[in-house]
């Protein structure tokens, strides 16, 4: 017999399997071709209560917890890594900075609409030139009486462009001092900020991924979160969260790739026999199978650790590590199992190729997981 | 308006099928249930009603306690209860049967549900519950819309289609475009939780058939692609291998 929480997740996974297969994967491939970002779906997928999957009933979300969550990350990004990442960055990063750090108005003023889907979030943090060390950005906010005036760039941002509200970091006091940064909400729209260019991207190329620019962009102080000078300390307590995101997007990616070889390695036959037959074949897939499932529990543990109120930083970390290199190595071993085929876009798995390798550069690239579990280890 | 829909608990289309007991049953290992897609229609199209005139939506399934993911799901997309009559499915009239009994103790104004199964595809049991209840049955109904007591539905029939008028209550079989086909939020999978599920013991037990035993259809061959320009090799292999000329 099941249990209630298992038979509820699974009806969840289930249903996002259902949106995906009808709604988003006859599109994949037109959708990575031609760079399109698809907001309607991103829409759709809002009202499903996708948008605001950990947002509490009352402002509007499913509220559900991070176990849940990540079956929905995986489920999406089994089936396109791009929207697995989009629905990542609005729910972990935008959305959550406002429901964690937000104060009563803001949390009403936003959180309906960004998990109605009505309003698409996006999160600055990276710049041109800090992005592994985000401690030493540039982009500024000076007080000017009852508002701030924020002047620089933010690049690399998921819904850069068509985002409608954004969480933005910038400094607040000198570089090289502790407490230096502060988080904004800042609103499409207001003078002063607009969004400059979209990268043309090797993969994840249906996700927007684009540059916000400041110039003299007067922000209210009623949208500041938190305390002056918290912004970088709430920007790593949103981006612990954020990894188990990235986990179960690179655990979606793996295993979507793996699904595919598995079926294509019984399916193609050369010398007589399937491929999966030969040993060399079917020990890839033997140690794909384990790894993936390693990554899984590994995220599904940082989910339950989290959904527990535990700290996660060190789990967290684990787990985005191990599930996008395990991403990165599925996706290379599909590829290779479909031979000539794999290499081309007649066949899914060079997509996951291309997907995949974002895992391990987005949200704190391996080596810095690797830093932040050393430091864990080491304190 | 109370409307029964009555679902069924049937494997994924992409299951691949295998039998056990000397043939005469499924084997289910491994097997993914589904609600049965022209059932899922029927209660997409009774939510829909309930939206627009007000009521309630029940949701009937004859079935053992591993159907009860699949009644969750349709409490999830809109149904207010659910009756899950506790037996195998045996035959299209056992399954009539506890149907026609369920409806006899609550006043429905429809009994919607799929135009067949697709595990066995009988297209008896609305038929059979019409018949026993004394209501018309009409099947396939591809479009329905109340005003009043009275129902406008749309059947398709052999290449056409069927315009009827009818009084409330009525038995229907449904298929798509009757509705659109409908996906539950979660916020419809969380109150589902909460939303009564009784199950009842079955009213008879007259299966009229048995199955003697089920038999795969051959394995479909081999494609073999013949250039455009060799339209002579193709009508010679349609004569000599396939003989179908
Ligand atoms: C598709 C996409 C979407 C993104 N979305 C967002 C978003 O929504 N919001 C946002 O703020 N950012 C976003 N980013 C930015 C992303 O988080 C950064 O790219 C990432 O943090 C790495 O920063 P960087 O690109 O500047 O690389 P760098 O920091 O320049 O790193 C270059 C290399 O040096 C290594 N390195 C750097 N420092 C160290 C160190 N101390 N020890 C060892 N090695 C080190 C890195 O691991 C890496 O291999 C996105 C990026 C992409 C590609």
């Amino acid at each position: 017999m099941i249990s209630e929480i298992e038979e509820n997740q699974d009806l969840i996974v289930r249903t996002v399997r259902d949106f995906a297969t009808r709604h988003i994967e006859p599109f994949v491939r037109e959708w990575d071709e031609k760079q399109y970002f698809p907001l309607e779906v991103m829409q759709q997928l809002g009202q499903l209560g996708l948008l605001g999957v950990l947002v509490p009933e009352a402002y509007g979300g499913a509220g559900l917890g991070y176990r849940e969550y990540v079956g929905v990350i995986a489920e999406i990004s089994r089936v396109d890594g791009s929207i697995g990442l989009s629905v990542a960055a609005h729910n972990s990063l935008c959305t959550n900075h406002i429901l964690l750090f937000g104060n009563e108005d803001q949390k009403q003023r936003f959180l309906p609409q960004l998990a109605s889907g009505e309003f698409i979030g996006a999160w600055g943090l990276t710049e041109p030139n800090t992005g592994s060390d985000a401690g030493n950005m540039r982009t500024t906010a000076t007080r000017d009486g009852t508002h701030w005036i924020l002047n620089g760039s933010k690049n690399f941002i998921t819904h850069g462009k068509s985002g409608h509200v954004a969480v933005v970091i910038a400094r607040t006091a000198d570089p090289n001092t502790s407490h230096n940064a502060t988080a904004f909400i800042v609103e499409r729209g207001t003078p002063g900020f607009s969004a400059g260019k979209k990268e043309d991207k090797l993969g994840m190329r249906a996700s927007e991924t684009a540059e916000m620019i400041f110039q003299d962009c007067r922000i209210p102080d009623a949208n500041r979160l938190g305390e002056v000078g918290d912004g970088f300390i709430q920007s790593l307590k949103v981006l612990d969260g954020g990894r188990i995101s990235i986990a179960a997007l690179s655990l979606g990616i793996a295993q979507g790739a793996f699904g595919h070889a598995l079926r294509y390695a019984q399916e193609r036959q050369q010398f007589g026999q399937a491929i999966a037959r030969f040993q060399a074949i079917g020990f890839k897939l033997a140690d794909l199978a384990t790894e993936i499932e390693a990554a899984r529990l590994l995220t599904y543990q940082a989910a339950d650790l989290k959904d527990a109120g535990k700290a996660v930083t060190r789990e967290a970390a684990m787990a985005k590590l191990f599930a996008s290199e395990v991403a990165v190595k599925a996706a290379n071993e599909a590829v290779q199992i479909f031979g000539g085929y794999g290499f081309t876009k007649d066949f899914p798995v060079e997509k996951y190729y291309r997907d995949a390798k974002l895992c391990t550069i987005g949200e704190g690239t391996s080596e810095i997981q690797r830093l932040v579990i050393s430091r864990q280890l080491l304190k | 308006m109370k409307i029964l829909v009555c679902v069924t608990s049937v494997p994924d289309t992409t299951t691949k099928i295998s039998f056990t007991d000397n043939n005469t049953k499924l084997n289910r290992a491994g097997v993914q249930y589904i609600t049965g897609p022209y059932d899922d229609y029927a209660l997409s199209r009774a939510v829909e009603l309930k939206e627009q005139h007000g009521g309630t939506v029940t949701v009937l399934n004859v079935g053992e306690a591993d159907t009860e993911p699949v009644i969750r799901k349709c409490l999830a997309i809109g149904a207010d209860d659910a009756i899950r009559v506790n037996a195998d499915p045996t035959d299209a009239f056992f399954v009539a049967e506890q149907i026609a009994a369920i409806a006899r103790e609550n006043a429905y104004d429809l009994i919607l549900m799929g135009r067949e199964s697709i595990d066995y595809n009988g297209g008896q049991v609305h038929g059979i519950v019409g018949e026993m209840l004394g209501l018309p049955s009409i099947s396939p109904v591809m479009k329905l819309d109340i005003e009043g007591s009275k129902a406008r539905i749309t059947r398709e029939i052999e290449g056409g289609k069927d315009e009827l008028e009818a009084t409330l209550p009525l038995v229907l079989g449904c298929q798509e475009p009757i509705a659109e086909w409908k996906i539950p939020n979660m916020r419809g999978i969380m109150s589902a939780r909460t939303k009564p599920l009784k199950v009842v013991e079955p009213a008879g037990n007259d299966t009229l058939t048995k199955v003697a035993g089920y038999e795969l259809p051959p394995p479909r061959g081999a494609v073999r692609m013949i250039p455009a320009e060799e339209a002579e090799t193709l009508i010679s292999l349609l004569r000599t291998e396939a003989k179908v000329l």
